[in-house]
């Protein structure tokens, strides 16, 4: 019998965390090879040229809290990386109502001032308040959490430190922060905002991929969480990388390549395979064993405990745990191939409002609308609409003169109260469609091509439990200490040389590869003893 | 078509004069920033005639109605109890921890009605403030309701003098309504320049009219428009303070070193009758616990750069010094002279070689021991790339103050 192939170490799942994971393994001299189920790296950030000369971005779309050290660290720049920043944010409303935020701090006051003065000016205050409290949390979303229940004398020191850290931030920081965590974005918005089209721009980004409504408590903190990110240091802003997201995670494949990792593609994972406790390698599904000192997955924690692994091998605390690992997917992708920019009333032939997030959602009482159609089983009959058209940024993703609009879509729930997604498929397109029309007339005619992606489409092709976008929600009870749960929460497993680095582990989902950098961190750690 | 940056009302007036072709952004409005190629001609015009500048990007508040007066003694920091109508009042206001937000000028047009200008935003902050304290008025924005011309120099009096006879009896920071070319405007007797002066408060629908009034008789008087830089030059001269230079709002801070108290800002002026008035404004008790236990961690001040060593820092490398129309906004350090090089002291927020004073001038921030006029420093330069530190003594401010900023106009 041939004997098995061998590395040091074989990263399960080529997403963008696999692919830094490897990438750090591989630079620190080990035998690396990362396995891909798809014919394509890149998990959810994957670009795919669905009709000729257009790029779709089928599932994620922009890029914000990717942390920079990762570009110095793995040489990024030098593999290709090109991070465009979006000039600006369009929010329509109704009758010709909008707001469109630029680069320019002034401009952006006399914008929101055309709805209310006083928001103008609340909306700088706001803006301050949550760069001072994202500061404030970036060193530790860029640092291996301690482990609450180890009891180890370094984790009660890294504890001791943050509470000492939390008690030395200033009042009104510790204030704010306390705000995110015990109240809806709605609640906090009420307080600086009296516009509601003001207020439903903010609240976006408190339900972006997450089972909660502006109005429900889990949503301030999923605010916070997505003004973690920057572009070029300025606080919530956000970029799209040349050739989509999918532009990116190939950045990061010939990283691994040129550190000397090996990536294989169409070989998906069957099963860890381990022995006294011990991982010794993996099986792939066409039956094929590959032997590794170290086995890293990338996958989501239901993926990477209760599939890869035998689930009575494991500690029943954790099982149970990791059981009740809130996904409940609510989020799907309808992307559009166009013949050209849509128009809206009043702004008719103005290019410029494109260059960034289209976001419709006009009102809070929209979103929450939109949230009860979710909470009834059922997708949003008007749904929260977060398009760009990246194409007018970069000309690269479509031909000349015609565009790719890519449009995260919510709420669409995993579990359909009637029904099913490969039935409702065509209809979530449509509703979609229809909804783009009530803002942009007109826009029905522009389209060439409709790419749709409900939850059910994004578990099934690139393996998202319940097509959660980020691999497990992003509530309190699902971070930092508890990701994906208490005394798991360093990218370690039970069983020895089996580690987790995927969106599943601190500090958790969205483009920013933390959790792959840092699993990193702590497999190399140990390997040092 | 993409977004084009606001305009002042004085716009259609002003855009043709300005033969630099350049222009800047104040609070989102375009403004020149000269309007020559020259900016000692109309530095001079400041100072030896008469200058126009439009202030019209500066935000605008009215307080009116019963509770106006009340908000007004909470929010601001000095008494406004003590400005009475046909008054104007320079003055400040702070957060709760006595760290300044901003600074204006208010005006006490008619009895219980205030007009206020700001650099940023309070709108906002003003209703808050009221709501807090379950008062009533009207506190309005009026910022796009009106324009601003400060009309400056020596002659500014003579040319508004042809307009109007309203504005010869003001002294010094009065005010009264008035009507220029048949257009009702409300002239102040302040400005920013440390000259005698005029801002001129005028509908934005009558702009045009009353530039063109101004303009016609201003020709005998070589009143030239003057922009944002020559200003700057001037308000250095005359020792007052621009926020965003020398001091920053608190409430966009990061950290409390970039704050300062009104102490630290020298203008512990404002309140030495507080001992007599037991008004509650923002920030009180901090402020009476700084004046009380001296707990001030620097204070704001003028130096005068030694001309011997600023000129020889230059010449013993073979360089001019610079002297010529330098204005600068940039931080400066400033060190400890004595026995230990480098001794780091403060900083100097702006820069200007004054032609008029003949010396470099700087506004800085130092240690309490070392703020008193005439205590020597060291600043530091980069001269020929490299660090160099040059004398500068501790000088009262303003360092150019002439009798005719608060003369008798009238023949009273």
């Amino acid at each position: 019998m041939r004997a098995n192939e061998r590395y040091d170490a074989v990263v399960v799942g080529g997403g963008h965390n696999g692919l830094v994971n490897a990438a750090y393994l591989a630079k620190a001299g080990l035998k690396t090879l990362v396995l891909e189920q798809r014919h394509v790296v890149g998990g959810a950030a994957v670009t795919e040229e669905l009709v000729p000369g257009f790029r779709f971005t089928t599932f994620s779309y922009a890029l914000s809290l990717l942390r920079p050290e990762i570009v110095q660290e793995l040489d990024l720049v030098r593999h290709g990386l090109m991070v465009l920043p979006m000039a600006n944010t369009f929010q329509p409303g109704y009758d010709q109502e909008y707001l469109f935020l630029g680069a320019d701090a002034h401009t952006n006051y006399h914008e929101i001032a055309r709805h209310s003065v006083e928001d103008a000016e609340a909306s700088r205050e706001l803006s301050h308040g949550v760069a001072r409290v994202a500061r404030a949390l970036k060193p530790w979303m860029d640092r291996i959490p301690p482990n609450p229940v180890s009891g180890a004398p370094r984790d009660q020191e890294t504890i001791e430190e943050l509470r000492a850290y939390m008690k030395g931030l200033d009042q009104d920081v510790r204030e704010l922060l306390q705000r995110f965590v015990d109240c809806s974005a709605a609640e906090i918005l009420d307080e600086y905002f009296e516009h509601d089209l003001v207020k439903a721009l903010y609240a976006s980004s408190g339900i972006i991929g997450s089972r909660c409504g502006p109005r429900s408590k889990e949503s301030g903190l999923v605010w916070l969480f997505h003004k973690m990110g920057d572009y070029d240091g300025i606080p919530g802003a956000w970029g799209f990388h040349k050739n989509g997201n999918g532009g990116f995670t190939q950045v990061l494949a010939r990283a691994v390549e040129a550190l000397g990792g090996a990536i294989r593609t169409e070989a998906p994972v069957e099963s860890l395979r381990y022995d006294g406790g011990r991982a010794v390698g993996v099986t792939l599904a066409d039956g094929s064993r590959i032997d590794a000192d170290l086995v890293v997955s990338a996958l989501d924690p239901r993926q990477t405990f209760l599939r890869l692994v035998e689930p009575g091998d494991l500690p029943a605390d954790l099982v149970r745990h990791i059981e009740g690992f809130k996904f409940q997917g609510t989020a799907a992708k309808v992307n559009f191939a166009l013949s050209g920019l849509p128009q809206f009333p009043g702004l008719e032939g103005r290019e410029d409002i494109y260059r960034g997030f289209i976001n419709i959602g006009p009102s809070i009482a929209y979103l929450e609308e939109a949230f009860a159609d979710c909470l009834a089983g059922r997708f949003s009959r008007r749904p929260f609409v977060d398009t760009c058209i990246q194409s007018t940024l970069d000309p690269e993703m479509a031909p000349p003169g015609k565009h790719i609009m890519s449009c995260f879509v919510m709420y669409a729930p995993y579990h359909l109260a009637d029904g099913d997604w490969d039935r409702e498929r065509e209809n979530l397109g449509d509703t979609v469609q229809e909804t783009i029309e009530e803002f942009f007339p007109g826009f029905g005619d522009l389209i060439l091509h409709r790419e749709i992606v409900t939850p059910l489409d994004i578990e099934r092709t690139i393996g998202l439990s319940e097509g959660n976008i980020f691999a497990g929600e992003l509530f309190e009870s699902q971070l930092f200490f508890n990701r994906p749960a208490p005394g798991w929460n360093q990218y370690r497993t039970p069983i020895e040389g089996y580690y987790q680095c995927g969106s599943g582990t601190h500090p958790g989902g969205c483009v920013s590869g933390g959790p792959g950098r840092l699993a990193a961190r702590q497999i190399l750690r140990d390997r040092r003893g | 078509m993409a977004q084009t940056p606001r305009t002042t009302p004085f716009h259609a007036r002003v855009a043709p004069l300005n033969q630099t072709g350049v222009w800047k952004h104040w609070s989102g409005y375009l403004v020149a920033p000269q309007y020559h190629f020259s900016l000692s001609y109309e530095y001079y015009a400041i100072r030896n005639a008469a200058a126009l500048l439009d202030t019209s990007p500066l935000f605008k508040y009215r307080f009116s109605g019963p509770g106006a007066g009340a908000i007004l003694r909470r929010i601001l920091a000095r008494d406004i109890g003590a400005c009475r109508p046909g008054r104007a009042q320079y003055t400040c206001w702070c957060d709760a921890r006595g760290f300044i937000l901003q600074d204006g000028v208010i005006l006490h047009v008619r009895p219980g009605e205030y007009w206020l200008t700001a650099a940023e935003p309070s709108l906002r902050y003003f209703r808050n403030v009221a709501r807090d304290m379950g008062t009533e008025a009207d506190i309005v924005d009026i910022s796009g309701d009106y324009g601003i011309l400060a009309l400056q120099g020596p002659h500014s009096h003579d040319v508004i003098a042809q307009l109007t006879d309203d504005a010869t009896p003001l002294r010094f920071f009065d005010v009264c309504e008035t009507s220029i070319d048949g257009c009702d405007v409300v002239v102040s007797r302040t400005g920013y320049t440390g000259d005698l002066g005029y801002e001129i408060w005028i509908r934005s629908e009558d702009a045009e009219t009353v530039w063109d009034a101004l303009a016609a008789v201003g020709g005998d008087y070589n009143l030239t428009p003057m922009g944002t830089t020559p200003l700057k030059m001037a308000r250095m001269e005359a020792g007052l303070l621009l926020m965003g230079v020398d001091f920053q709002m608190s409430r966009f801070a990061w950290v409390d070193e970039e704050r300062d108290t009104p102490l630290e800002l020298g203008w512990s002026w404002m309140f030495r009758k507080l001992d007599d008035d037991d008004r509650d404004f923002v920030g009180r008790v901090a402020i009476e616990r700084e004046v009380e236990r001296k707990t001030s961690r620097w204070k704001t001040v003028g130096l005068a750069l030694d001309w011997d060593e600023y000129e020889n820092a230059y010449s013993e490398v073979g360089l001019l010094p610079p002297r010529h129309e330098i204005y600068r906004e940039t931080t400066m350090s400033v060190y400890r002279r004595g026995e230990i090089e480098w001794d780091y002291a403060g900083y100097a927020t702006s820069f200007t070689t004054s032609s008029l004073l003949r010396k470099p001038l700087a506004l800085a921030k130092l240690p309490l021991d070392l703020a008193e006029p005439g205590s020597e420093v060291d600043l530091e330069l980069s001269v020929l790339h490299r660090p160099t530190t040059v004398l500068a003594r501790v000088e009262p401010l303003p360092f150019f103050d002439p009798p005719r900023k608060t003369a008798s106009m009238g023949t009273v």
